[in-house]
C-alpha cells in the first residue's frame, strides 16, 4: 500500500473553501443535518464508537471529551484549536485552505453534542490571510442557513507556541498573556470565561461531517484500530516530495518517506526523522517499519504529534539540530512555571556548549537529570515535552554527541 | 492623527477583545503605541500594567517603534537546515543591521521567528506577515527592491 487515502483532502482544489454552496454539492452538511437529529447522547455515543481521537498531537478520545461537558449551566463553547506552532507542521493551514467548511461542519455537529451555540476558531498570528478567509468562509456559510442558529468566531493569536495547549489558548481568546492554567478543573467542565468548553483540533473537528454521513463503523474500518481514520501529514527537510498527504493511520513511516515522499534528497543515504514537531524524537533507520498511529509510535518512544515529518540525510549535524531546537524551547517558555522557564534555558545552555565541543560527560549527565525534572515536575505539555529531542537522540544518536565532546 | 480610540472602539464589543485591538493597532502603525496601550486599557478595563504585560507575552506584538517593513526570518529546525544562518547573515549584510535594528530610515526591522508554517518551500522569511518561499540571495535582493 502506497497510496494516500483521502477523505478530508478529497474535494482539495475542486471546491472553493469559501463557499458552502460548493461543499454541499459534494455531500457537505449531511453530517450536520443527521447530528441534529439525533438525540444528544445518542450523537456522542456515535463518535465514541468512531474510535475517532484527538488530532492535535495527545490523542485523547473526542467522544469521551464531549461527554464530560455538564449540561446544566446555561452557556458552553466549542473552540477550535488552529494555533499549529510545531515547526514543520501546517497541515491544519492546508485542511482549512482546501476545506474550510468542513471544519465549520464539525464545530457545529460539536455544538449539537453539548448543546452550545457558540464557537471559536483560534488561528494562530502567522496566518492572518487565512484568517479573512475563515472569516467569508463562516459568513457564507451562515447566509446559506447550513450552520443554522450556531455561530463561529475567529480570534487571532499573536505568536505564542504555548497557545496550542488548551487552556492557554482560552487565557488568550479571553485577552490575557497566554499562560497554562493549573489542571483540574479540566475546559469540560471550567473552560472559556469559566463555562463548559471543548477545545479540539482543526483535523478533528474535519474529521466529524465524514463520521456522522458515512456512519461511525465506516471511520472506525479505516487504518489503524486503535486510532482509526486518516491522518494528514506534512513531510519537509532532506526529502525530495516536501509537500503534504492524508493516509490511513496504519500507513508506514518507511512508505512515508520512501513512497510518497519519494526518498532522501540528491539520492543521499537516510540518517534520521523527527515526527510530531519539533517536540517529537528522532527517529533511527531501524525503526522505519512502524506504522504512524499514535500507538504504534508511542511503543518506539516517539508520537504522532501534530504529523510533522522531518527528515534528514546522512550529512546532517544532528547535535546542531538539537541545539537549534533547544533555542526553540527557550524562546517558547511561557515562564510561568520554574522546570520549564529554568530548564529550557539550560538546555539550551548546555547544547550550545556540547555543540561548540566543550562539554564533558557531566554536562550530558546533568542533562539527563535535568531532562527528568522536566518531563515530571514542568506544568504543561510544552515544558514535558521539550528534553524529547535530547532525549532520543542520545538514546539513538549517542555517537554524534561523542564525537564532539572534549 | 491619532485615531486610536477608533480602532479600538471596533473591537470592543468582541468580549476580551484586547489582542484584536492590538493587532488593528498594529496593522496600522506596525507597532502599538504607548498611548494606543493606555487607550486600550482604558477601554477594555483593565490596569495599563496588564494590557502591557499582554502586549509584551506575544511576539507578534511590540510596543516599540518599528520600521514600515517588518522583515521575519524564520529559524525553525526545518528552515536551519535549508540555510536559514547563511540567510541571515546575507540580510544583516543587505540591511547594514542586526537581528531587533531597524535601518536609519525606519524603512526596515529585522526580526526572527518561528515556524510560520510554510515549510513546503523553506527557507521562508516574511514582509509584513506576507510569506515569501525557498529563499536565496538573489531572492532576497529582490523582495527588498519591491519594498518602496
Amino acid at each position: 500500500m502506497a497510496e494516500e487515502q483521502r477523505v478530508i483532502l478529497e474535494y482539495a482544489d475542486k471546491i472553493d473553501p469559501k463557499s458552502a454552496a460548493d461543499y454541499i454539492k459534494v455531500g457537505g452538511y449531511k453530517g450536520l443535518e443527521k447530528a441534529r437529529s439525533m438525540d444528544r447522547k445518542a450523537l456522542i455515543d456515535e463518535v465514541k464508537k468512531s474510535g475517532l481521537r484527538g488530532r492535535g498531537g495527545a490523542g485523547f478520545s473526542a467522544g469521551m471529551k464531549w461527554s464530560f461537558v455538564p449540561i446544566k449551566d446555561e452557556v458552553r463553547y466549542v473552540v477550535c484549536n488552529f494555533d499549529e506552532g510545531e515547526p514543520g507542521t501546517y497541515k491544519d493551514r492546508i485542511i482549512c485552505e482546501k476545506n474550510a467548511q468542513a471544519v465549520l461542519e464539525g464545530m457545529a455537529i460539536c455544538g449539537a453534542a453539548i448543546a452550545a451555540k457558540q464557537g471559536y476558531i483560534y488561528c494562530r498570528g502567522e496566518y492572518p490571510f487565512i484568517v479573512r478567509m475563515l472569516k467569508e468562509a463562516i459568513s457564507n456559510a451562515k447566509a446559506s442557513g447550513a450552520l443554522g442558529d450556531f455561530n463561529i468566531e475567529v480570534r487571532m493569536g499573536a505568536g505564542a507556541y504555548v497557545c496550542g495547549e488548551e487552556t492557554a489558548l482560552i487565557e488568550s481568546i479571553e485577552g490575557h498573556r497566554g499562560e497554562p492554567r493549573f489542571k483540574p478543573p479540566f475546559p469540560g467542565v471550567a473552560g472559556l470565561w469559566a463555562q463548559p468548553t471543548v477545545v479540539n483540533n482543526v483535523e478533528t473537528f474535519a474529521c466529524l461531517p465524514y463520521i456522522l454521513s458515512n456512519g461511525a463503523d465506516w471511520f472506525a474500518g479505516i487504518g489503524a484500530a486503535k486510532y482509526p481514520g486518516t491522518k494528514v501529514l506534512t513531510l519537509t527537510g532532506d526529502v525530495e516530495n516536501a509537500t503534504y498527504f492524508e493516509v490511513p493511520t496504519d500507513y508506514k513511516l518507511r512508505d512515508v518517506v520512501y513512497k510518497l515522499g519519494g526518498g532522501v534528497k540528491g539520492g543521499k543515504k537516510f540518517k534520521a526523522v523527527q515526527v510530531g514537531g519539533t517536540s517529537g524524537a528522532f527517529i533511527p533507520e531501524q525503526n522505519l517499519d512502524t506504522a504512524i498511529d499514535f500507538d504504534s509510535m508511542g511503543a518506539i518512544g516517539a508520537a504522532l504529534g501534530s504529523g510533522a515529518v522531518f527528515v534528514m540525510d546522512e550529512t546532517r549535524d544532528i547535535v546542531d539540530i538539537v541545539t537549534r531546537i533547544s533555542k526553540f524551547f527557550e524562546h517558547e517558555s511561557c515562564g510561568k512555571c520554574n522546570p520549564c522557564r529554568e530548564g529550557t534555558w539550560r538546555c539550551r545552555e548546555i547544547m550550545e556548549k556540547i555543540n561548540s565541543g566543550k562539554a564533558s560527560q557531566k554536562d550530558i549527565d546533568n542533562l539527563m537529570v535535568l531532562s527528568r525534572v522536566m518531563k515530571n515536575a514542568a506544568l504543561c505539555g510544552l515544558g514535558q515535552a521539550a528534553p524529547i529531542p535530547i532525549d532520543s537522540t542520545l538514546e539513538h544518536f549517542g555517537y554524534e554527541y561523542s564525537r564532539k565532546m572534549i | 492623527m491619532s485615531n486610536y480610540a477608533d480602532i479600538i472602539a471596533k473591537c470592543k464589543g468582541q468580549k476580551g477583545g484586547i489582542i484584536e485591538a492590538f493587532h488593528a493597532i498594529q496593522e496600522q502603525y506596525n507597532y502599538i503605541p504607548e498611548e494606543a496601550l493606555r487607550e486600550a486599557a482604558k477601554e477594555f478595563g483593565i490596569p495599563e500594567a496588564k494590557a502591557y504585560g499582554v502586549a509584551t507575552f506575544y511576539s507578534y506584538l511590540s510596543v516599540e517603534k518599528r520600521g514600515r517593513y517588518i522583515i521575519r526570518m524564520c529559524e525553525s529546525a526545518p528552515c536551519h537546515v535549508a540555510g536559514a544562518d547563511e540567510l541571515l547573515k546575507e540580510m544583516e549584510s543587505l540591511l547594514g543591521i542586526k537581528v531587533g535594528e531597524t535601518t536609519a530610515d525606519g524603512k526596515f526591522t529585522l526580526e526572527l521567528t518561528e515556524c510560520i508554517g510554510q515549510c513546503q518551500a523553506t527557507p521562508v522569511i516574511t514582509v509584513n506577515s506576507e510569506p515569501y518561499f525557498d529563499v536565496d540571495k538573489a531572492k532576497l535582493t529582490e523582495i527588498l527592491a519591491s519594498c518602496k
